[in-house]
């Protein structure tokens, strides 16, 4: 067969046709794909809240209640065993060194943190990356069992007494930023037995 | 040619990254370490794979002055649908991938290879081509992101080989990954002429 020519007629079917072809092509994958890739969100999700809050027997996935605070949007899963509220998952973000910080803070009934886990974000790789265990349970910059009601979150450097990650305070403050917000938020939610926390925090955090 | 000449080509000879320099986009942003050379390395071999031998299949029905375009068509179809089956297969992958997949569409490596080799020769030859420029491209950045998380964090596809401490924080981080690139070029020639 011999090489089409580059008429006109020839270029614009060729075009159309192989564009129609990909076309099709990249709906048959979507329609097969679009079921698994919820299915990885949903569970990366699930996995997380589980970390931060465990111990429900509940879907706190399945239904958050958004909270807004000065026009930014929080999610707040809540965590149930049996009929009791046990605490809850906050979704919060700030702006860290690279980008948006995005983390997940688990609080009990009192407003302890009890957990949490770093969604995403585009932190420098080995510096503020380490973010993802720096609080964690006897890490250095533990937060855990902390209550930011009872005293809001600060770095050490800023007169705090949480230990910044090594060479990347910024990340450190965009952190603790993250979870003070979340905190506040956790605060605002309409759920009865969670009223230990202190009202006063939402103006703390500014 | 014969196909093992053409493979070995793509490997040693016109290896894209240490010889041709094409793609250094994904080459110098995902070698933060090895197993992320890794990924990037295998998913453009996927592509390119694909896109040599459906280009070098169809070339007789291409109008010489749309090429471009179609080839885009066909490679960005590709890159696509291996973006949608990371992220429903390998979600762990596609979240440290993630902001460099679509960008294969634009590595100069796939659409240099569909011009000089594809559109040339048969769908078989195609296929070695684009295999041999994959692995030539998945060596180059596995042996970039080793050297680099080695001598940044003291690992190798995360085993720890020294303390952490000992690491040069600066070969994580972009200018790291220019020196490295530089210094295994350089060695590379040594040896392609001795």
């Amino acid at each position: 067969m011999k090489k089409l020519e580059s008429s006109l007629k020839n270029m614009a079917l060729a075009l159309t046709g192989f564009s129609v072809i990909a076309g099709g092509v990249l709906g048959f994958v979507n329609d097969i794909t679009s079921g698994p890739i919820a299915q990885a969100n949903a569970k990366t999700l699930g996995d997380a809240i589980a970390v931060v809050v465990p111990g429900f027997d509940n879907n706190p996935a399945e239904a958050p209640e958004a909270v807004e605070i000065d026009g930014m949007s929080y999610k707040i899963y809540k965590a149930y065993k049996g009929d009791k509220f046990i605490g809850a998952a906050v979704e919060s973000s700030s702006m860290g060194f690279g980008g948006e910080l995005k983390v997940l803070v688990g609080f009990d009934v009192e407003g302890n943190i009890i957990d949490y886990s770093l969604l995403s974000h585009s932190e420098t790789p080995g510096l503020g990356s380490k973010a993802a265990d720096w609080f964690k349970k006897g890490a250095k910059g533990d937060i855990t069992g902390k209550n930011p009601g009872k005293g809001v979150l600060v770095v050490s450097k800023d007169g705090g007494e949480i230990d910044a990650i090594t060479a990347s305070t910024i990340t450190t403050r965009a952190f603790l930023v993250a979870v003070n917000k979340a905190y506040s938020a956790y605060n605002k939610q309409n759920v009865d037995g969670a009223s230990g926390a202190t009202q006063q925090v939402s103006s703390k955090t500014k | 040619m014969n196909n093992f000449k053409v493979l070995m080509n793509g490997i040693v000879k016109e290896n894209p990254t240490f010889v041709l320099l094409l793609g250094m986009c994904p080459t110098l942003g995902t070698t933060s370490s090895a197993i992320n050379g890794m990924g990037m390395g295998l998913a453009t071999m996927f592509v390119l794979i694909c896109s040599n031998v459906v280009i070098s299949s169809i070339k007789k029905l291409v109008p010489d002055m749309v090429r471009i375009p179609i080839f885009i068509v066909v490679i960005a179809s590709f890159v696509t649908v291996l973006q949608m089956v990371m992220q429903a297969y390998v979600p762990g992958l596609y979240a440290t991938l993630g902001l460099f997949i679509p960008l294969i569409v634009v590595n100069c490596i796939l659409l240099g290879r569909a011009e000089a080799f594809a559109a040339k020769n048969n769908p078989l030859s195609s296929f070695f081509d684009g295999l041999g420029m994959g692995l030539g491209f998945t060596i180059a950045l596995t042996l970039l992101g080793g050297v680099r998380e080695f001598l940044g964090t003291g690992k190798i596809f995360d085993v720890a080989i020294l303390p952490e401490e000992y690491g040069m924080l600066v070969f994580v981080l972009a200018p790291g990954a220019f020196i490295a690139l530089g210094y295994l070029i350089a060695i590379v020639n040594r040896f392609k002429k001795a």
